[in-house]
């Protein structure tokens, strides 16, 4: 059912306000969701202040600097810190993001910073994407033949190389996933934009034998046709790039083996 | 969210649910095929609407007795009505999810565009045929 408020245990209180770091001038302030699953709290709302003079311009680089300097409870995934993991996908300044792309300086007043939404939380701002990594292997993102195997590879034109453009560029950060509403109030049965760029990158992979039995697999009210093109996923991608675009060509093929 | 029961299960098996129903596809383009057929049925209608717009009862039973009117209005009743219940079972499908309520609402959508649709379409034949 569609949650309009949260639940009495989920509410966001206000938490504390860490000192601000001795002489430091230029600071930038930051209001960061945390929540610990061992001290039966409500979660709430920290303020730390940020030496921007002394911490990179990333707002990933911000978050380890309180880590490092002022709190060292302060929980996140990070490992690449460069755009290409997908680790630190949460919600900034209102939007979902990685940490290691936004710059600070794109964000005017307090930078907010919250879990990727209405998933499970872990702890602070590590979300639990149980649901949505069973929901990628259940679209079996490999290659599937029923063929002989060559002696060397399968082979592909360029032209259809460049189909695959636009989708395997996808980390799996599931910033689109956890953008969409529909995703929201339907999370264990639509398979949710993320999954369904992965299912369409199988779907025109043209060395791949398993379209017939990967259309059939999506074929239902809910994995598929919760996709309303509310467009949120395209929006945040952070890697710009174009899930509703994806789900569309997806309809089309199911239309197209029928019409 | 998960329920106490489901925690025992395996992801895979909470993704998986009941597998897929084997359709989607037809809602979709029902609804598609609706939306185009639509266009010129409810511009029809608005015309008609306002063309009528202060005629007597006599002058608008001859207009709507005239095939050529009374045809396209049946129609827009169908393709209108068909656009409606699809529409709607997707808002509740999205936003109801207690066992009980859905079936009841689905239920009722698909009764109230029957009847909509039975009132209507005797009101445009009675009106055509006279009596």
């Amino acid at each position: 059912m569609v949650e309009l408020t949260l639940p009495k245990n989920s509410k966001i209180r206000t938490g504390k306000t860490w000192p601000k770091p001795k002489g430091a001038t230029n600071l930038s302030e930051f209001r960061i969701y945390r929540w610990s699953p061992d001290d039966g709290e409500n979660p709430r709302v920290d303020t730390y202040y940020v030496d921007r003079d002394d911490c990179g311009p990333m707002v990933l680089d911000a978050l380890l600097w309180i880590k490092n300097t002022i709190d060292p409870t302060l929980t996140l995934r990070r490992s690449c810190r460069e755009g290409i993991c997908g680790s630190c996908a949460m919600n900034i300044d209102g939007g979902n993001t990685l940490a290691c792309t936004k710059g600070m300086d794109d964000i005017s007043g307090a930078v907010r910073v919250y879990p990727l939404p209405h998933m499970p939380v872990v702890k602070d701002l590590v979300p639990d994407l149980t649901v949505p990594y069973a929901q990628l292997s259940s679209i079996e993102p490999w290659l599937q033949t029923v063929s002989p195997e060559p002696a060397a590879e399968w082979k592909q034109s360029h032209e259809d190389r460049q189909k695959l453009d636009g989708l395997y560029e996808c980390i799996l950060c599931f910033c689109c996933q956890t953008s969409c509403p529909s995703y929201w109030w339907n999370g264990e049965r639509y398979l949710g934009p993320a999954v369904l760029l992965q299912a369409y990158r199988w779907l025109i992979d043209s060395r791949d034998e398993a379209t017939g039995e990967r259309l059939d697999n999506l074929e239902d009210p809910f994995r598929l046709y919760r996709c309303h093109t509310i467009m949120n996923c395209t929006q945040t991608c952070p890697k710009g790039l174009n899930p509703a675009k994806a789900i569309a060509e997806i309809k089309k093929m199911m239309v197209e083996r029928r019409v | 969210m998960a329920h106490e029961n489901s925690k025992m299960q395996t992801p895979l098996r909470r993704v998986r649910g009941l597998g897929t129903a084997h359709e989607g596809t037809g809602h979709f383009w029902v609804q598609r095929l609706t939306a185009v057929s639509n266009i010129p049925l409810v511009l029809f209608f608005v015309g008609l609407m306002i063309a009528l717009d202060g005629r007597n009862f006599a002058d608008t039973r001859a207009v709507i007795g005239n095939p050529i009117v009374a045809l396209p209005l049946l129609l827009a009743l169908l393709s209108i009505l068909t656009h409606m219940r699809l529409g709607m079972q997707v808002i509740i499908e999205d936003y109801v999810h207690s066992a009980l309520l859905k079936p009841v609402l689905v239920m009722l959508n698909t009764f109230y565009v029957v009847v909509i649709g039975a009132v209507s379409a005797f009101a445009i034949l009675k009106l055509a045929f006279g009596g």
